[in-house]
């Protein structure tokens, strides 16, 4: 479950005010709203990469306000995958596994396990340098979901695909979200992407989120 | 025959195109032909026989040893400065920063001789006495080193700050939302992408130590077999009248500096 309570937030003129709202545990939350109002701001809320004015940020019922990013139990995709350039495909899926001092065995079991569901056999061995657009947000999807978090938070992960992929992709992303029993919050400004994916659609207008 | 109308802006356009094209290339060639020309006309100064004869005396061969020595220990250490502060630079966001940028390049714009001058007053304060007294700076090595980190230093961190520039901060990002700290996140994905700027640092560096002449030899002296580093040896040779040593050091830097030049760019081609 993802959780916000009246969080407060404001960065120059830009103001996130008294936003609350929740996806409930192995739910795909869709978050709309237009270009630059904040949506990117709210997923690194919730990630804890920006600290809050007021209010609480909660997942699978933990209250993480106060813990930094790597103990939240979040996995996170940004807009361009930010794929660490010197790294394998490899070793992106493995990297928060060798943090977590994984045994090389379960490392090769767990990226096996992601690798093939998302088409990623064949890449593991090359550089993000060269990789397609859709091939590097399958490889920042498994990246972030190895380390099986709680919580997956997607910043517009089809917007810079084709048309033909960004429908494969979305559906992968659907399929992978109920397979690993995760709880998806996916920020968007495609309303034909919300409607395709969401099972719960909220709206960012004006610094509030509501449930339209 | 009437000519097409469509057809006469399009060729004008590729005449003009050209045109600037041709300007751009000759302007190139001229300051090529200026660097290229001055370094064979020094090359082809002395005979070889001649330049190995003035590199084989004992003060020379001190020199180069010297030179190479501080050189690389100021490329070392301007690039352990210029890695945090290009960072900061880069990434930090504080009242101030303008002026702490402007700040960075003083000892680039500073005339040499004028950053010699100041170090020497610098190691005159009861402050500089101080320091002195536990490592002797003036009229020393450690003073090359000093005099050649200042400036390359300077250098150093312009190019380590438009590298962090260049690297996009959200795989760090990334790093610290699957576990690490923000100093781990930048130590196993920042550094590395950053690995072509670091030797591109280091290689600037080194090259401006090793050049380096004005403020050695007003903070470190031209002893022989002391504080010589082969810059000061090629002044020393010429105020003698001694041309053909003068020729044969300055042909020996231009090749070092070729050498550092090439295995920096071959260095980071395979990186």
């Amino acid at each position: 479950m993802i959780e916000l309570r009246g969080v407060q937030h404001s960065v120059g003129r830009f103001r996130l005010d008294d936003v609350s709202f929740s996806v409930p545990s192995g739910a795909y939350g869709v978050l709309m709203g237009r270009t630059g109002c904040g949506k990117t701001t709210l997923l690194e809320i919730i990630c804890g990469l920006r600290s809050l004015e007021a209010g609480s940020v909660f997942i699978a019922g933990r209250d993480v306000t106060d813990e930094p990013p790597g103990r939240r139990g979040v996995g996170y995709v940004p807009q361009d995958g930010a794929l660490f350039p010197t790294f394998s495909v490899r070793e992106q899926i493995a990297f928060a596994l060798r943090l977590r001092r994984w045994s090389a065995r379960d490392i090769q079991a767990r990226v096996t396990e992601l690798a093939e569901p998302l088409g990623l056999v064949d890449l593991l061995h090359r550089r993000p340098l060269g990789l397609s657009g859709g091939e590097c947000q399958r490889v920042a999807l498994a990246r972030a979901l190895a380390a099986r978090p709680a919580v997956l938070l997607l910043d517009e992960p089809l917007s810079a695909l084709d048309d033909e992929t960004r429908e494969q992709t979305g559906l992968l992303l659907k399929t992978t979200q109920r397979q690993q029993g995760v709880t998806a919050l996916h920020v968007t400004h495609s309303a034909h992407e919300a409607r395709q994916l969401a099972d719960i659609l909220l709206r960012l207008d004006r610094g509030h989120v509501f449930e339209p | 025959m009437p000519v097409s109308t469509e057809s006469q802006p399009l060729s004008r356009r590729r005449r003009r195109i050209s045109g600037l094209w041709l300007a751009l290339s000759a302007v190139v060639a001229l300051y090529l032909a200026l660097v290229l020309g001055m370094l064979a006309a020094t090359a082809v100064h002395s005979p070889p026989w001649r330049v190995l004869q003035s590199l084989a005396s004992r003060e020379i061969r001190h020199a180069i040893g010297l030179s190479l020595t501080t050189s690389t220990l100021s490329a070392l250490l301007s690039l352990a400065v210029a890695v945090p502060i290009g960072y900061l630079l880069a990434r930090g966001a504080f009242r101030g920063k303008p002026i702490l940028d402007a700040a960075l390049d003083i000892p680039i714009v500073l005339p040499p001789m004028v950053v010699g001058l100041c170090l020497l007053i610098l190691f005159q304060t009861p402050l500089g006495q101080f320091v002195e007294r536990v490592v002797p700076f003036t009229y020393t090595v450690a003073g090359i080193v000093l005099a050649q980190f200042v400036i390359a230093a300077a250098f150093a961190i312009r190019t380590m700050r438009a590298t962090f520039d260049h690297l996009s901060p959200r795989p760090e990002d990334v790093a610290m939302t699957l576990g690490c700290s923000r100093a781990r996140a930048i130590w196993s994905v920042t550094l590395p992408a950053a690995y072509r700027g670091m030797l591109a640092a280091a290689g600037v560096a080194w090259a401006r130590s090793f050049g380096e002449f004005g403020p050695i030899l007003v903070f470190a002296g031209a002893t022989r077999m002391k504080t010589e580093v082969l810059p000061t040896s090629v002044w020393l040779e010429l105020s003698v009248g001694n041309l053909e040593a003068a020729v044969a050091v300055s042909v020996l830097m231009v090749a070092a500096a070729m050498l550092v030049l090439v295995g920096i760019r071959l260095a980071g081609e395979r990186a």
